[in-house]
Parts: structure tokens; C-alpha cells; sequence
């Protein structure tokens, strides 16, 4: 790559061959507002907001997409520009619905921003918004057409990053819509509910479906026992969301503040990820004695299964039969920790704290009822937490630390990876290398299943077996790696994949805006809380020991059977499903 | 209404043309304009069919259907009516014709009338301003059309 400089704002600045103006202006330091543009995305050039001017071009040129060439001279805020991006930014906001004050983006709305930072006091032309009607369908994902600015970034990522491409745009011009083909409400359409696109809409076009409102009803309800979980990647996001930096572990914190909002236990999805190591790690070592089917699948990420039930039901067999952590959970709530409490379980509710949508789907699906009651009650998103720690007034950064509740609550080092990808494989190999061989693993840091490359590969010797390893997170990745495995021409014997990149830390529900940089500031603080942790290891949980002998019996047993394992549903690939 | 038009030997005939263009996706737009010129509309099922033919999403064919006027997802009437609405024939009473002519043929703008005999297009100029207000019958021309005589004219055709 050849490297030259260009002039930004008469400032010489590096740059190099292949590289567009927008890089060129972000490697110096120099902002150019943005808004259909996203680091995880190639530019489209379709919004018109990072407009500049260029000396020798006739037009204003977008900087997302324009390739940088020497000698070149930029304007990034000459009045012709900033009089343009005015325009623009006007023109989307003119038939914007003008409801801010009781959006679900209200101060994290990309549009909201720009418009502040552009200084627009007013919109000189006003038409009505569409009135289309809102999509509130599906479990996971909420759709306000009207909000919608048509940046196709939801696009991009339902088919670039996902593979999915369950979402298109329809239509010409102003009657431009984009949604699910032939109309199709959201809860019917082909979707794996991962929230990917919500984490990357601009607007309020994308949310979650909240079930903030039952949450708080069951909290105030003096007859109903409430029950918490939190998820891995939760402790290393929901700072983000109440205005602490990126990266901070905030476990104590938010087990305090749970307590704060009325909960009545306050557990781990850790304790269940231990428990998940367990059954999956015996699954496994049961496959590898007993002739397959191999490569075995994992099963945590609930996006990654609904793609692989649409897109790929041939290997339906090589999933692992282990419910996920939040789902282990729930069954065992209202069993074992409702038996040993002495609390009526058709009393109790579930609620999940999740870094992602997909677990919505992933509670409301009819088999989850293995106690005997739907066995988690409510998800709601790192999001929807922090929204109602704000709700109550919790002055969240200053809170002091507090330890989880037992017997739900213990957990390793290796549970709290499963927030990373890589995570679920890194601690399995953990226990199966000491259950397999008998010897004590010198050094538990697995190092080349983690990192944020799409799809990892490791070779790991366990006794005389040489395992094979593989590693994607984000489903266009994990479709790859399918082929591979569907053609032949693969031996693993062990692959996980997590639909969100990143893994669960990238999730559909985590603090917006999530890019590149944060997932690695998440990652980092996934790792720490990993060597921080006494135990690394899933076996050597003390609470998990005591629920084997206690409750279970013994990985695999007849009672882990029905409460930890599941069976998975073929569907299609048809835009349009039939249920 | 649209399923009662596919018949069992539509698809071979659909087949046929995507072996005979490519079944790549860039030949979408081809193939998509040679099917309605076989079967007269795009509906759902067969934009879905050519969809997992050319291994693109249904989204995809949707959203090139939906964006060109000249698909249409709908059946075709036997006639097709295009009333001008350019600048010349709308002062000159092409409103008005337009009104008269959806009445009597017995659909909207973009729709096909229950009896399949018409369906109704607006065009924006065909060329032929001087002779305003303008509308078509498949391939023949109407000049100054009178809304009075718009019952009479589209009587003519079976």
C-alpha cells in the first residue's frame, strides 16, 4: 500500500492507497458527521450526511466512500458544507415522527444527536409522518416504520454480518419501506431475533420488545417470589449504559442494584454456565467414546440455533442436547432452589437479565415448561435493566459491591468466559482435558480460541486424542464454517458458534452504540474477570458439586435429562413461515 | 385470486426460462421480465421459487419487483389501459377521464378489474400532448378523449 498525504481543513494528514476520506479525516483526529455509516459495515454512501467538500470535484462528494488519492485538498466543514448537511439532515427530519420525548432512543438516537450537533432549531419543510402502523410481532424485535430513515444498515447486517437477509427494501423513492418480504409481520418472517440490526439502527425504528412493564408488576405483586439471573457479558456492559466507560466490571454494582429494585433472590447465569460445561462437557467426551455424531455442535446462543433450525436442519443431530444457561436456570429455579427455599414455584417469576433479544424467543419456546411452569418468566436486555435502574433513581457508579445469592450463585472463571467468543470452547476443553485424562491442566488460558477473528481453528491434545477445535461468531461466519462441515470437508470434533460478533458481549441487547473497539473493551474485561475469579475451572464449583449430589446425581443423568437437555424444531427457509 | 392462476405446468415453464437466461443472480431482471411475459404477473410463490432458483433472498426479487413499474405482482387484465396524466393531458380534462375510465372499467389505478377484463395504468406522457387528453387500449391510441364517449370506446373490446 502506497502512502501520501492529503490536505483535511489545510492540514496535511497521512493516508494510503485504498483508504476512503472519511479514514483518512478519523486516523487524524478530524470528525466528519456520519449517519447511515458503521464501522462493522462497508460504506453505502446513501445518506448524504458525511457530505465534503473536495477541490476538482463538482459536487459535494460523500466521504464514507470516496477514495482518498495525493495530493488531494478536503473541506470537511466549509459553509457550502455545512449548509448541505444542514439540508440533509432537515430533509430526514421532515416527516420524522417528532415524538423524542417518549422514544425508546430518546438520548441514544444517532439522528437526535446530529441534529444537535448541526445545531437545527428548526425544519423548514414539514410533512406528516407516514402513519404506518408499528410491527410489534415478534418476541424480540419491535419495528416503527416511521421512524425509519431508510440508512439500510439494518440491511446490510441481517445479510452481510448475519447471512439471514430476512429483511428488504421495498418500493421507490418517498413509499420506499424496508421490513420483512411481502409485508410479512416480523413474528412470521424468517428472523433468528439476534437484535443485530437493532444494535445498528440510527433511530428508534429497531428496539426491543420490553417486558419492562411485567417486570415491575411482578416486583410489586406482595404474593409473587422474584427471581434474577444475569448473564456473563451483562457485569462487562451495563456500566456503558449508565454513563461509565466501556470495559468496566460492574458485578457488584448490579447485584446490588437488583436487590435495590426489589428482587427477592439475586442469581448467576454463571452458576447454570458451570452446570452447562458439565453436561456438554460429558456430551462430549460421551460422542468422542461412542462414535458421534461429531463435530459436536453448541447450543447457548439462541440465534445461532434458530438459524441453524431455518438454514441448515440436517445437523440438528450434531447440536448438543444442553439447554442454554438462562434455560438451565430456569428449570432448575423452579425445581431445586424452589424445593430447598420451600417456595410455591406457581408463585415464582424468572427473570432473565440478558445481553441479548434472541433469548426472548428463546423462553417463550413451548418446550421450555420442563418444571412444570414456564421455567423463565421474563428476559430483559442489559438495556431494559439499565433503563429501570434509572427509573428508580440508583445512583448506579457509587453503589457499593454485593455478592450473589446461594445456591444459584457461585460461579468459575470459566462460566464468566462464555460472555466472549471463544468462551463456551475455552471452558469445556478446561474440564474435558481434566475428566478425560485425569491430570490436573498446567495453564487454563486456552489463548487461540479467543480474539475477534470470524472463525478460529485449535488443535488441543487431550491424552491421545488430538481434538479439533473451531471457533465463529456472527452467522455469516458460522454459515462458512456449515458448508464446510455439510460438505465433507471439515473433521472437527467440537465447534461453537455465537450468533452476535463478539459473542455474547456483541449481543442485540448490550448498550448502544457497540463497535469494534467496545466488543474489544468488553473481551478485555471478560478475560479479567476470568483471573480474578479463586476457581477457573467448571468442575471444581462447590455449588455445583452440591447440586450433583444433592438434586442430580450425576452429569447426564436421568433427572439432568429432563430439566438441562431439549430437542430443536426443523423449520424453513421460506421468507414467509408457516407455524 | 393469485394461486388460482399457477397451474401445475407453470413452474417447468418458469424453469425453462431460468435454464435458458442462467440461473445466476445476474440475471435476475431478465429472467423477471420473461416470466411476466409467460404468466402475466409476479406473484409471492413464484417470486419466492425464482428467488431459491437464483440462491438470493426472496427479499432481493422483491425489492427489484417493487421497484420497477413495469413488474407487476398482480394479474394481468386481457386489456391494458395507460391514461396519460403528463402536464398537457391533466389540464385538459385527463382527471376527469381518468375517473371516468376507473368507474367503467371497474378497478383503481394498479389494479385489475374482478372480471379480468382491464387492468388500469397511468402514464406520465406519452409523447402525444397535442392530441390531449390521451389514453390507451393495449395498442391502440384515443386522442382527445371525452369522458361521455369513455363507456362507448372501452365497450369495444371482449
Amino acid at each position: 500500500m502506497s502512502e501520501f498525504t492529503i490536505t483535511i481543513n489545510n492540514r496535511e494528514v497521512p493516508a494510503g492507497e485504498g483508504m476512503t476520506v472519511l479514514q483518512a479525516a478519523q486516523q487524524a483526529g478530524i470528525r466528519i458527521p456520519t449517519l447511515c455509516y458503521h464501522p462493522d459495515l462497508p460504506p453505502l454512501g446513501a445518506c448524504r450526511v458525511c457530505l465534503v467538500e473536495i477541490e476538482g470535484e463538482r459536487a459535494l462528494q460523500p466521504s464514507c466512500s470516496f477514495p482518498v488519492r495525493p495530493g488531494m485538498v478536503v473541506q470537511t466543514h466549509s459553509p457550502k458544507v455545512r449548509k448541505a448537511r444542514r439540508t440533509v439532515v432537515e430533509l430526514l427530519l421532515s416527516d420524522h415522527p417528532s415524538d423524542c420525548t417518549v422514544c425508546a432512543r430518546n438520548g441514544s438516537c444517532e439522528l437526535q444527536a446530529l441534529a444537535e450537533e448541526l445545531g437545527i432549531r428548526e425544519v423548514r419543510v414539514r410533512v406528516e409522518p407516514r402513519g404506518l402502523p408499528v410491527d410489534d410481532s415478534s418476541l424480540a424485535v419491535v419495528r416503527d416504520p416511521d421512524k425509519c430513515i431508510l440508512c439500510r444498515r439494518c440491511l446490510q447486517t441481517c445479510e452481510q454480518i448475519q447471512a439471514v437477509a430476512g429483511l428488504r427494501l421495498k418500493g421507490r423513492g418517498y413509499d420506499s419501506i424496508v421490513g420483512a418480504p411481502f409485508d410479512t409481520p416480523l413474528g412470521h418472517a424468517l428472523c433468528v431475533n439476534c437484535g443485530q440490526c437493532i444494535n445498528r439502527c440510527p433511530t428508534g425504528a429497531l428496539v426491543e420488545k420490553t417486558q419492562i412493564p411485567e417486570v415491575w408488576a411482578a416486583l410489586e405483586d406482595p404474593q409473587i417470589f422474584t427471581v434474577v439471573q444475569t448473564a456473563p457479558a451483562v457485569r462487562v456492559a451495563l456500566g456503558e449504559a449508565l454513563g461509565m466507560p466501556p470495559g468496566e466490571i460492574v458485578t457488584g454494582k448490579m447485584t446490588s442494584a437488583l436487590r435495590a429494585l426489589g428482587f427477592d433472590r439475586v442469581f448467576d447465569t454463571d452458576f447454570t454456565a458451570d452446570l452447562t460445561i458439565m453436561e456438554e462437557g460429558h456430551e462430549l467426551i460421551h460422542r468422542l467414546q461412542h462414535g458421534g455424531p461429531l463435530p459436536m455442535l453448541t447450543s447457548c446462543s439462541p440465534g445461532w440455533i434458530k438459524f441453524l433450525e431455518h438454514f441448515c436442519p440436517q445437523l440438528i443431530p450434531n447440536v448438543s442436547t444442553c439447554k442454554s444457561p438462562q434455560q438451565m436456570f430456569g428449570a432448575l429455579a423452579k425445581t431445586y432452589f424452589a424445593e430447598v427455599a420451600g417456595v410455591d414455584p406457581a408463585k415464582m417469576r424468572v427473570v432473565s437479565i440478558m445481553p441479548c433479544t434472541a433469548k426472548k424467543f428463546e423462553a417463550a419456546r413451548p418446550e421450555m415448561c420442563a418444571s412444570g411452569f414456564r421455567d423463565v418468566d421474563y428476559v430483559l436486555t442489559t438495556r431494559e435493566l439499565a433503563q429501570m435502574i434509572k427509573e428508580m433513581g440508583i445512583d448506579f457508579a457509587n453503589l457499593p459491591d454485593s455478592d450473589y445469592d446461594d445456591p444459584l450463585g457461585e460461579s468459575t472463571g470459566a462460566a464468566v468466559i462464555f460472555g466472549a467468543t471463544g468462551g463456551v470452547m475455552e471452558a469445556a476443553l478446561r474440564t474435558a482435558y481434566e475428566v478425560i485424562t485425569g491430570e490436573r491442566l498446567e495453564n487454563v488460558d486456552i489463548t487461540p480460541v479467543r480474539g475477534m477473528e470470524g472463525i478460529k481453528e485449535a488443535t488441543v491434545k487431550i491424552g491421545d486424542l488430538e481434538l479439533k477445535a473451531a471457533v465463529a461468531h456472527g452467522l455469516a461466519n458460522a454459515a462458512q464454517l456449515l458448508d464446510k462441515i455439510v460438505a465433507g470437508a471439515a473433521d472437527y470434533h467440537f465447534v461453537e458458534i455465537m450468533a452476535c460478533p463478539g459473542g455474547c458481549l456483541g449481543g442485540g441487547g448490550q448498550p448502544l452504540p457497540t463497535s469494534p473497539e467496545i466488543r474489544l473493551q468488553r473481551a478485555e474485561a471478560i478475560y479479567q474477570a476470568d483471573r480474578e475469579l479463586p476457581i477457573r475451572r467448571s468442575h471444581e464449583n462447590p455449588s455445583i458439586q452440591e447440586l450433583y449430589a444433592r438434586f442430580l446425581g450425576e452429569p447426564l443423568s436421568e433427572r439432568a435429562h429432563h430439566l438441562l437437555h431439549t430437542e430443536y424444531t426443523p423449520r424453513t427457509k421460506q421468507a414467509v413461515q408457516v407455524e | 385470486m393469485a394461486a388460482a392462476c399457477l397451474c401445475a405446468e407453470t413452474y417447468p415453464k418458469i424453469e425453462e426460462i431460468i435454464q435458458a437466461k442462467g440461473a445466476t443472480p445476474d440475471s435476475l431482471i431478465e429472467i423477471l421480465h420473461a416470466v411476466q411475459e409467460e404468466i402475466g404477473y409476479l406473484p409471492q410463490p413464484v417470486q419466492e421459487f425464482i428467488a431459491d432458483r437464483l440462491g438470493i433472498s426472496a427479499g432481493t426479487v422483491e425489492g427489484v419487483v417493487s421497484f420497477y413499474s413495469y413488474f407487476t405482482t398482480v394479474p394481468r387484465g386481457r386489456h391494458t389501459i395507460k391514461v396519460c396524466q403528463g402536464t398537457a393531458c391533466y389540464v385538459r380534462g385527463g382527471k376527469r377521464v381518468l375517473e371516468v375510465v376507473a368507474h367503467h372499467a371497474g378497478c383503481g389505478v394498479g389494479e385489475t378489474s374482478p372480471d379480468m377484463k382491464y387492468s388500469l395504468e397511468v402514464v406520465r406522457c406519452i409523447g402525444a400532448c397535442g392530441l390531449s387528453p390521451v389514453m390507451t387500449v393495449d395498442e391502440d391510441v384515443y386522442e382527445r378523449v371525452k369522458p361521455t364517449k369513455v363507456g362507448e370506446l372501452l365497450d369495444k373490446y371482449e
